[in-house]
């Protein structure tokens, strides 16, 4: 969530005052011999809207299920508010879970789906309605409340979940892959949607997704897991723009990773040589990177330029054969072959129509790109 | 291709026709003639070979007076009574067995499913006689009940259980607990798990997401147990009359008795007839139940 400059930035896990939400103290999770979640230290601030990030199996949805109170953690403690809430069960907890799903009852009106959790609470009988009529107003289902859940489409059903989840206020609202079965379009209002009623109910949220950019559109911190470890927790700019790992650099977005060897470090700079004959590749030093280390050089698509003429004032420029064009519309990507075979993607922004194209298949290229554009990441 | 739909269509109602209105229209007939002392023993009979005016003979000679008879006579509407009550408390008591039973195999691990299930089912693999029959071994004064009851000392005098009203309790629960358990155990096993949970995310204890959530939601499935075993129930004969004595009227008996031993074939058909639309009324329920549900699952 980018924020106009004038306004303060949100960004609590900056400030050493602010006290977490949530914290995960070394929470280790077994089944069996099997390690879901290892080793896990993460802190999730109020009002966050925190995306767990993943492909399947990576103990992203164990995480949340810890939160919720369905697993128990095998090691370490969960604290909510400064409390261990290892002995609280799921219904006595100040939480609530969006469920990928929805499990709404199927035996149920929508009015009685949102107001479940309200009878089961402690408000007065006469506030739940006034409270089931503010949720179905939040989620824009007022004419639906009578139908059935079958009665209803994907896209609503999904609203309902989400009303239904959120009615209780709780403190902290889980979201289990929500948009997963929504087609594209739905998909995209439906993320910005959720982002309006975070901002409006200001509830923390944590999200768990496997599309990046779902993750990337809705969440002010994203965490990467792999195999019930975080990889890497930050901001969805600072995942994208500088990884921490050839993980994280591949699983989020599209990338060019080219292998080499650190020859020389000056000033901050490193050179790279990554092919025979070819021009050493000038890129930032990254943590950890040495002379002689073995190196990933990772480079964005959209950050390679190409030109049927050999750029004069980049630091690096690469020579090649046009292998490929992919016409998406908006942009277009070129698969270049590099001598050796190596392919490189460049992304170019279709600002012209495509008859005024200039470069085509099996032209001569020159690829370029900034001694900054580039992240240069220990192999 | 509306040959071949005719003829798919054609094909139920055909043995409908052969199998269940024709027998049924022969039984309707001997309800509607009279006791006679011959060989079939009732009159009239059809005589084909008279023709037109043969038919219109027989038809006139044919009255409802048996139906009246069931009607006079305290025993045959003492029987109804009785069968629908039997019936009745059997299918609750069966439901109350069967639900825990269902609800166990629905919580069971997938791989013991199957085993559970071939469990449920492996009974139908002896006769049906013969289980009934080896009731009488456990439940009379001599048998291994109360043998057993005798000698943990928990009881002096043996139980009075066989040749009463609760022999064919026990007889009709045991008979027919697989066709209440089989139906609820589908409704619970497709209950989705995550439904369970999202009620306690929202505040249920256990036992609270079990009224509210799966408890309604296996209500066809108790329905329909309900009526398999209600339906049969009612018309039992084997046991009540294995198990039951002279004490249990029930209406399969006296059909029976009327049938065989006093060899009034009019009576005993017009006692059929009645039983027969006795049972209409829950097999429709029981059709709109099964119907309601397939539109629900759509």
């Amino acid at each position: 969530m980018a924020q106009p400059g004038t306004r303060l930035v949100f960004a609590p896990w900056n400030d050493p005052e602010q006290k977490p939400l949530i914290q995960f103290k070394n929470v280790t999770k077994k089944f069996g011999d099997f390690v879901a979640i290892d080793n896990i230290t993460l802190d999730i601030y109020r009002r966050e809207f925190f995306a767990l990030l993943g492909p399947s199996g990576c103990g992203k949805t164990t995480l949340m299920r810890m939160l919720a109170g369905f697993e128990a953690p095998t090691s370490g403690t969960i604290l909510l508010d400064g409390v261990d809430i290892a002995p609280v069960p799921p219904n006595k907890r100040p939480v609530n879970m969006m469920f990928q799903s929805y499990a709404l009852f199927p035996h149920l009106s929508v009015w009685d789906n949102i107001a479940f959790g309200l009878r089961r609470s402690d408000m007065p009988k006469d506030q739940i309605p006034a409270r089931v009529e503010d949720m179905l107003r939040l989620v824009r289902l007022e004419k639906f409340a009578k139908r059935k859940p079958h009665q209803i489409s994907g896209g609503q059903r999904q609203r309902v979940a989400l009303a239904r989840s959120l009615a209780k206020a709780p403190k902290l609202l889980l979201l289990d892959e929500p948009l997963g079965a929504l087609d594209k379009k739905l998909r995209q209002d439906t993320q910005f949607e959720l982002m309006d009623i975070q901002e409006k109910t200001g509830t923390t949220f944590v999200i768990v997704t496997h599309d990046q950019e779902e993750a990337m559109t809705v969440a002010s911190r994203v965490a990467v897991m792999d195999h019930g470890k975080m990889v890497q927790i930050d901001t969805p700019d600072r995942i994208y723009e500088t990884p921490n790992s050839v993980y994280v650099a591949d699983f989020i977005g599209d990338v060019n990773i080219i292998e080499g060897n650190v020859i020389d470090t000056v000033d901050g700079k490193v050179s790279i040589e990554w092919a025979e004959g070819q021009p050493r590749l000038l890129g930032t030093v990254g943590e950890g990177v040495a002379k002689g280390s073995r190196v990933h050089y990772a480079i964005r698509p959209e950050k390679v330029a190409i030109a049927t003429q050999p750029p004069a004032d980049r630091a690096n420029v690469i020579e090649g054969v046009v292998h490929d064009i992919a016409y998406l519309g908006n942009i277009s990507t070129y698969k270049v072959e590099l001598p050796g075979g190596r392919m490189m993607k460049a992304q170019v922004a279709n600002d012209r129509r495509i008859a005024r194209r200039d470069i085509t298949w099996d032209d001569k290229v020159w690829l370029s790109f900034t001694d900054t554009a580039g992240v240069v990441l220990l192999g | 291709m509306n040959l071949r739909r005719l003829f798919l269509i054609l094909t139920p109602y055909a043995w409908l026709l052969l199998f269940f209105l024709i027998p049924f229209a022969i039984v309707l007939k001997i309800a509607l003639s009279d006791y006679a002392i011959s060989i079939p023993p009732y009159t009239p009979t059809l005589d084909i070979s008279a023709g037109w005016e043969g038919f219109k003979e027989f038809v006139s000679e044919l009255d409802a007076e048996n139906f009246a008879f069931l009607a006079t006579d305290a025993l045959y509407y003492t029987a109804y009574l009785s069968s629908l009550k039997i019936a009745l408390i059997s299918t609750v008591l069966t439901l109350v067995v069967a639900y825990p039973i269902a609800y166990g195999m629905a919580q069971a691990s997938q791989e013991w499913r199957p085993t559970l299930m071939m469990l449920v089912i492996l009974p139908f693999w002896t006769s049906f006689l013969i289980r009934v029959y080896s009731w009488i071994g456990i439940l009379s004064n001599e048998g291994f009940l109360n043998q057993f009851l005798l000698w943990t000392g928990i009881i002096n005098e043996p139980l009075a259980i066989m040749n009463t009203q609760n022999a064919v309790y026990i007889g009709i629960v045991y008979s027919y607990l697989p066709f209440m358990i089989l139906p609820i155990y589908a409704a619970l096993e497709k209950l989705d798990e995550s439904l369970i949970e999202a009620a306690e995310d929202l505040g249920c204890s256990k036992i609270s997401a079990f009224w509210l959530v799966t408890f309604p939601l296996s209500i066809p499935g108790v329905i329909a147990g309900c009526f398999l075993v209600f339906i049969p129930a009612l018309g039992e004969f084997v046991i009540p009359s294995l198990l039951g004595g002279s004490d249990t009227l029930m209406i399969g008996k006296v059909l029976y008795e009327e049938f065989f031993s006093n060899r009034d074939w009019p009576v005993a058909s017009a006692v059929a007839v009645v039983l027969l639309l006795i049972l209409i009324v829950p097999i429709v329920l029981f059709q709109r139940n099964e119907q309601r549900q397939r539109e629900a699952n759509q």
